[in-house]
Parts: structure tokens; C-alpha cells; sequence
């Protein structure tokens, strides 16, 4: 039974890979990915490693890929023609593709695995591991995870913390939106113009004129006659002086 | 199952990941790629956890999904940077770090 569990997820997980490689729209290499997630989660399940499991669906497969997904939508992934991974650069100076130079750095490098991890002559690699049995507290899980988490690898664990909150103040900090307001942020009306009531002396007042913000820009038919008009004398007279402050 | 059988997958992911940096091209593919191979690490860290029945492992894995995570925050950062500023999202024409 997990043997056959281990072959479907197995295969699930390969051929995820190598559609995240293969596929040519990177929004169906994210979707690949997924599938991808979720198949290592079973192999991880098998692996008595239930926490990390749980955390790779949830974590990996839900909240990075939904990032993935938005940034995907908002880039606009356009579909890349596998021309055999040939640059225009490298077209223009009639190289012949470093797609198979890749192609092969990789097999070698899946050869060199291969002959390392299980060439290794460990008995231990045969065998199916350590002696496993279910409770509570066991192996892998995640009262097992979180007593390590917080006794012997608390250092680790603040560390990761604190790497997760630069990661997040550093991406906003890349993402955000630089030079300044575009101009049709400037000329939107927002709510909170129209609630204000015209002469309560802001700061947008005092450069702009008394004009509310959507009819900024715009001659205003009250600009003619306020100067004459008695009730607003004052307010407009000081208005007028010190508009260019 | 054996472990050898996790560490070949682990493996052969870690090198299709491997082959996808080398060879695509667009940034947000070659991130997509870079999670591949750490996947790839992760199932090794996981298979060797299991054969000594010791949690170490398991933290390490932790660990580096949480690096992950914060690579592609930063990495998906930068490619929205690069759209906003009209670049090519292409790994071979950003090759200058000039602004």
C-alpha cells in the first residue's frame, strides 16, 4: 500500500517538475507547482514528517503561490516561445543555444547525485529507516516539532522570525510605488473631500484657493465675484494675500 | 519503501529544478525553478531525518521553506519593480545593475 502511494506521488511529483520547467505560460508552471506541492506533501506524509507536511500545503501550496499567481496576473506572463533558450543576443552572434549545454550540465549533475547519494555504500540508505511507532508525542509531529522548535532550536526559530519580517518590509519597500502620485491619482475625488466643508484652512486650501478638489484646475464661477462678496471679505481678502504661501 | 527511492526523487527534482535555472528565461520561471530545487532539498533533509529517527532534520526543513518564502517575497518584489519601471522581464537583457 505505500508502495504504491509512494509511485503516484512519486510520479506526481516529477512530472510536476518538469512541467514547471516545460510549460511555456508561467501561469500554468505556477499551477504545475502546485500540483508539484502537493504530491511532495504526501511523500513527506510518508516520511512520518506530518508537521512539515501540513505546513507545505498550507504555507507553500496556499499563501506562496497565491503570491505567485497575483504577481503572474500583474506582469501580465506572456507566453515565451521555447526556441531552444536562445537570447537575441546570443542569436545575433550566431551561438547554437545553451539549451543543451544545459541539458547536460544538468544530467551530469543528476549523475554526480545519483553516484553520491546511493553509490554511498551506507547500509542505512537501504533500509527503510528508524524504528517508527505512532503516539502522541512521536516522531514528526507537530508537538514534536514545536517542543524542538522552542527548547533546543530557539535561536533558529527568532532567527527565522526576524529574516521574515525584513523579507516583508524589504518587499514593500521594492514594490512600492516611487515618484510621487500619477496624475490621475492627483484630480480623484476622495470621500473625504466631499464631507470637508470648503475653508477650514488645509494645507491644499492654502496653496490651491478655496476651489474643492475636483474643480481645481478648472475657472471657477465663484472666483469672479468672492473678492466683492461682504460675508467672505475677510477669509477671501487673507486668502488672496497669502495664497502663495 | 526504502530511503534510496526518496533521495533518487529527491534528486532528479533538484536537477530538473537545476536545468530550469540555467535554461528559461523569465525571472518569474527561474524563481518557480529555484523552489524546485529547494523542494528537492527538502525531501533529501526529510529522507535522512527519517533513516536516523531524528527531528533535526525536519527543523532544517522548516527552516528553509521559511527562506524560501522570504526569497520569493523579495524575488517577486523586484519583478514588480522591474515592470514598473518598463524593463524587460527577461533575465538575459538585466544583466547590467545600472539604474
Amino acid at each position: 500500500m505505500s508502495s504504491i502511494l509512494f509511485f503516484l506521488a512519486a510520479i506526481g511529483v516529477i512530472a510536476g517538475a518538469i512541467g514547471v520547467v516545460g510549460l511555456s505560460n508561467p501561469f500554468y508552471s505556477v499551477l504545475a507547482l502546485v500540483g508539484h506541492l502537493l504530491s511532495l506533501a504526501v511523500l513527506f506524509l510518508l516520511l512520518r514528517a506530518e508537521f512539515v507536511a501540513a505546513a507545505q500545503v498550507v504555507v507553500y501550496a496556499g499563501a506562496v503561490m497565491v503570491l505567485y499567481i497575483f504577481v503572474v496576473a500583474y506582469v501580465g506572463g506572456e507566453e515565451q516561445p521555447l526556441d531552444g533558450g536562445l537570447t537575441r543576443r546570443a542569436r545575433s552572434r550566431g551561438a547554437d543555444g545553451r539549451r543543451p549545454t544545459g541539458a547536460l550540465f544538468a544530467t551530469a549533475l543528476l549523475v554526480e547525485l545519483t553516484i553520491a547519494l546511493l553509490g554511498s555504500g551506507l547500509k542505512a540508505v537501504e533500509g527503510s529507516g528508524a524504528p517508527y511507532s505512532p503516539g502522541p508525542r512521536t516522531f514528526g509531529t507537530p508537538a514534536y516539532i514545536g517542543d524542538l522548535l522552542l527548547t533546543r532550536f530557539l535561536l533558529v526559530f527568532e532567527a527565522s522570525s526576524l529574516l521574515l519580517l525584513i523579507a516583508a518590509v524589504g518587499g514593500v519597500v521594492l514594490a512600492r510605488r516611487r515618484g510621487g502620485l500619477d496624475e490621475d491619482d492627483r484630480d480623484r475625488l476622495t470621500p473625504l473631500d466631499l464631507l470637508r466643508p470648503r475653508g477650514i484652512g488645509t494645507m491644499v486650501e492654502g496653496v490651491e484657493g478655496l476651489a474643492p478638489a475636483h474643480a481645481r484646475g478648472r475657472p471657477d464661477p465663484d472666483e469672479d465675484n468672492s473678492p466683492h462678496d461682504g460675508g467672505l471679505a475677510p477669509h477671501s481678502a487673507g486668502q488672496a494675500e497669502g495664497g502663495g504661501w | 519503501m526504502s530511503i534510496a527511492w526518496y533521495l533518487a526523487v529527491s534528486a532528479i527534482v533538484f536537477c530538473v529544478g537545476a536545468f530550469g535555472v540555467m535554461t528559461r528565461r523569465n525571472p518569474l520561471v527561474v524563481l518557480l525553478c529555484l523552489e524546485l530545487m529547494l523542494n528537492g532539498a527538502n525531501l533529501a533533509l526529510i529522507a535522512f531525518s527519517r533513516m536516523w529517527g531524528n527531528g533535526d532534520g525536519q527543523i532544517l526543513a522548516v527552516v528553509v521553506m521559511t527562506v524560501a518564502a522570504c526569497e520569493v517575497c523579495i524575488g517577486l518584489g523586484m519583478i514588480v519593480a522591474i515592470h514598473r519601471r518598463r524593463l524587460p522581464i527577461d533575465v538575459d537583457e538585466l544583466r547590467e545593475l545600472q539604474g
